[in-house]
């Protein structure tokens, strides 16, 4: 694609590595003035990486960056403020205990005012500050308190504070990493006001996502990234989403999931007047009663917060049951209630419960353990250990296994999992839980923050399980995937059950009217 | 009563000096996220290398000037904990060496140093006790303020100190506006915070850091030269500084990293680490040693209380003992 006009941003040839990994390789770039750029990528595609030595936070191994024509050098986020760019980067850079103000104003030399230079031991004009902060808020339409503690904002507050520190330094090519992840839709929404009065105001603004509806939303131009190369770039309008999905995969990728017919149905697990309170006595499942069979998706749909959570790990055993049964029917027909037991005597019974929790690196994996140790969590307390000591030659058989079937992206299988991308996190994850053989598979938000292949990978998991006779209980917040992907769909409002729906006849209007059926009486 | 105050106040103000001056570096070493339990080590090091200076001008064999007397050891204390601070740094920040390892080895190492080097001394003069006097500079750091005499009550408890005690008091407040109110101090509280975002601000981390370290290591280091040559009147033996490097690093939790508040509290921990020696408790020892414990209980209870009230502006900086790099994902 051709342009005449010099652009504000030109990235050519960047190459950027991490020990074997292979951030971006070549990557040419260019970003125009008075343009919202979206740079879509799936997880691990290089999108941050690239964006990070704009800001210069790192330094390319080759390549060069010129801004408007002219060669330059990036090599600390000083520089690039100089160079008017400013990033807002997904794990939000404030300093919890400052103010808003204090934020704002930490690292500028300069009194912007007048752009003399303040030595730095005189008192901080902290008044001054506010002032042209509420200037700068009035003008875009935020609002932000500059007096206010970081640690009293919530996720939506900081972020504010974070792009009017940007403007405040006088950045005019804002870069934002996946802002959207953390915002409620009326919170994105309020957001992408704001971004469309900065391009009013000639701003240029660079987004970075993988959520194609977004792109379509905002963006003037969307430039896409595939494993740290540069694919392309397209204009919003003349593109539609299987075009964008296709040069974002590198190959078809079909948007319908598959629904294997279920076959050899019977029940696995029935759950009766099942009631569960939180710690501090409110009440978060209420009377709930269903079955999961075997060779069955069962979708749980819900707002969140609903009592999901809650009805997971209550089938787990982690979670104290107040009233209710939970009976698991074993192959030959024996009964046992779970509810009476913890998830060690679940276990010992020979249950094999899969659980893929919400908290992904909080409750499902050790952030700082290397993929062998996390793979050993699950195993060490099996037989085939001599007393006392681990065997480590399974677990790393294991890792092996996931790694090359679920295709992690990792550059050792001592690489702590912290330091993967969130798709191949949940990869981990669910990869080990089903090597289990288990019998019923329960998840949580299972493609939460994927990117469209590992969702695509997971769906694909989820109903080779299904097919093996496991009973699988899933839990998503997307309703068309639940929709496509579930045999019955169970809808919670406020703690009960409001509706228990077939997966195949069901519409998204009735499972939505169903989500806010009891809300009125679930309060009351 | 009166002449109780009066008497014991100013032994816990002369006592309070080695322990503020330990505090205020240490302070600024956890300001900029380095936790330094090289203190009591860097204290004892810059103890030793003004006893050094002070010795070797005393010996000299000309006429004492009590100026030089007094700036000789100060320059030399000064530099010896810098030293001291400088090699924090290099392992810490720019090798990025665990700082609670490091620190503990430059602790012991410091001990060790300073009694090598007193010892030596010791042997140098030949002297029949195990300690070295330097009372002529222990004088000259000693002259009171010239008008403290004539103020009656008053001028005994607050101006009776030497030069040192006020230049103490003086750090304290300087450091706590430094830390408070200016773009230096918000920039090196970021540093400590949370050093992803200081780095992504424009500010340099690592110059901070060394900064710190090392102005915060010189620091400590006086409170070490003030104990021998002003409050030992100048006798050094090995040993004898004690843990107050220690009570030193407590006192920064109890003064919940203000430098001011830490003056008063520094008087308290002074009077707690002395009351043993007012309390009657005739020959038993036991008792003596629960009374010597104060100070230490009174720091975990301030470590409970703020636990427990949870405010985030009393807690410890966010990244104090973190080791930061750039580009570690």
């Amino acid at each position: 694609m051709q342009d005449s006009r010099t652009p504000a941003v030109s990235m050519r040839n960047i190459t950027k590595t991490f020990g074997t990994i292979v951030a971006n390789k070549g990557v040419n770039l260019d970003i125009y003035r008075g343009e919202i750029l979206s740079l879509l990528g799936e997880n691990g595609s290089g999108k941050t990486t690239l964006m990070n030595m704009l800001s210069g936070i790192y330094f390319p191994d080759e390549g060069e960056i010129s801004i408007d024509g002219e060669p330059v050098v990036i090599s600390s986020p000083k520089d690039a403020f100089d160079h008017g760019i400013g990033m807002i980067h997904q794990h939000f850079k404030l300093v919890n205990v400052f103010t808003a103000a204090q934020n704002i104003i930490l690292g500028i030399d300069q009194d912007t005012e007048n752009g003399k230079k303040i030595p730095g031991f005189s008192k901080l004009d902290v008044k001054n500050a506010s002032k042209i902060i509420r200037e700068i808020c009035e003008l875009y339409g935020f609002d932000v308190d500059p007096d206010q503690k970081v640690y009293d904002m919530s996720v939506s507050q900081k972020q504010t504070v974070e792009i009017v520190k940007v403007l405040y330094k006088g950045a005019d090519i804002l870069i934002l990493d996946e802002p959207t992840a953390v915002l409620t839709p009326q919170e994105t929404e309020k957001l992408f006001a704001v971004l469309r009065n900065m391009k009013a105001a000639g701003k240029t603004v660079v987004i970075i996502t993988h959520k194609l509806h977004e792109v379509e939303a905002i963006s003037d131009k969307v430039a896409i990234l595939r494993k740290g190369e540069y694919i392309g770039t397209l204009i919003t309008k003349e593109t539609n989403a299987q075009e964008m999905t296709n040069m974002m995969v590198g190959h078809e990728v079909k948007l319908n999931i598959d629904r294997p017919e279920p076959h050899d149905v019977k029940p696995r697990i029935k759950v009766q007047g099942l009631t569960v309170r939180s710690e501090d006595g409110l009440l978060k499942l209420d009377d709930v009663s269903f079955t999961a069979n075997t060779g069955e998706v069962l979708g749980i749909a819900g707002i969140s917060g609903c009592g999901q959570k809650e009805l997971l790990e209550a089938i787990a055993g982690l979670q104290p049951i107040e009233k209710g049964e939970i009976i698991y029917v074993e192959d030959d027909g024996r009964e046992t209630n779970l509810a009476e037991l913890s998830d060690m005597e679940i276990d010992a019974k020979g249950v094999s419960l899969a659980f893929v929790p919400e908290d992904r690196l909080g409750m499902g994996l050790v952030a700082n353990m290397d993929l062998v140790d996390n793979m050993m969590l699950r195993s060490f307390r099996r037989k085939g250990s001599i007393a006392g000591f681990t065997d480590r030659k399974t677990p790393r058989a294991l890792a092996e296994k996931v790694v090359d079937e679920l295709e992690v992206m990792t550059p050792s299988l001592e690489t702590p999992v912290r330091r993967l991308s969130g798709g191949n996190v949940q990869k981990v994850l669910v990869g080990r839980e089903i090597a289990m053989d288990p019998t019923v598979l329960m998840s949580a938000y299972a493609v939460r923050g994927l990117d469209i292949n590992a969702s695509y990978t997971i769906y694909d998991l989820i109903n080779q399980q299904k097919e093996r006779g496991v009973a699988v209980i899933f839990v998503g917040e997307d309703l068309d995937v639940l929709l496509e992907l579930s045999d019955r769909i169970l809808v919670l409002c406020g703690g009960k059950v409001s509706g228990i729906v077939d997966g195949r006849t069901a519409d998204k209007n009735e499972v939505g009217l169903l989500m806010t059926k009891l809300g009125g009486e679930a309060v009351g | 009563m009166l002449s109780f105050i009066v008497t014991f106040i100013p032994r816990a103000i002369v006592q309070s000096v080695p322990l503020l001056l330990g505090c205020i570096g240490e302070t600024l070493n956890e300001k900029s996220g380095s936790l330094n339990l090289g203190i009591p080590g860097i204290m004892y090091v810059g103890a030793i290398s003004g006893v050094i200076g002070s010795f070797l001008y005393e010996n000299s064999g000309g006429t004492f000037n009590p100026a030089l007397g007094v700036l000789i050891p100060i320059l030399t204390c000064m530099f010896g904990s810098l030293i001291m601070g400088l090699i924090f740094c290099l392992l810490t920040v720019t090798l990025r060496a665990n700082q609670n390892v490091t620190g503990l080895a430059m602790t012991t190492f410091g001990v060790g140093f300073g009694n090598f080097f007193g010892g030596s001394i010791i042997k140098l003069t030949g002297s029949e006790v195990p300690s070295i006097t330097l009372s002529i500079t222990s004088k000259a750091f000693k002259t009171p303020l010239p008008f403290a005499g004539k103020a009656g009550v008053i001028g005994e408890l607050l101006l009776s100190y030497s030069f040192m005690t006020y230049v103490a008091i003086i750090i304290a407040i300087v450091t706590s506006y430094v830390l408070n109110k200016t773009r230096t101090g918000l920039e090196l509280r970021a540093v400590g915070e949370n050093p992803a975002t200081a780095d992504a601000a424009g500010i340099n981390i690592n110059r901070y850091k060394y900064f710190a370290i090392c102005i915060g290591c010189m620091i400590a280091g006086l409170g070490g030269l003030f104990y021998v040559l002003d409050y030992a009147n100048g006798v050094w033996s090995n040993d004898a500084f004690g843990d107050r490097g220690w009570l030193a690093i407590a006192l920064v939790i109890f003064s919940i990293w203000r430098p001011n508040w830490a003056i008063w509290e520094s008087i308290l921990f002074g009077g707690l680490y002395i009351l043993y020696l007012y309390i009657p408790t005739g020959t038993n020892f036991a008792m003596k040693e629960i009374y010597k414990m104060l100070p230490y209980i009174v720091t975990i209870i301030v470590l409970i209380a703020i636990s427990l009230r949870n405010k985030h502006e009393n807690q410890p900086p966010e990244a104090l003992g973190l080791p930061y790099f750039r580009e570690d994902r």
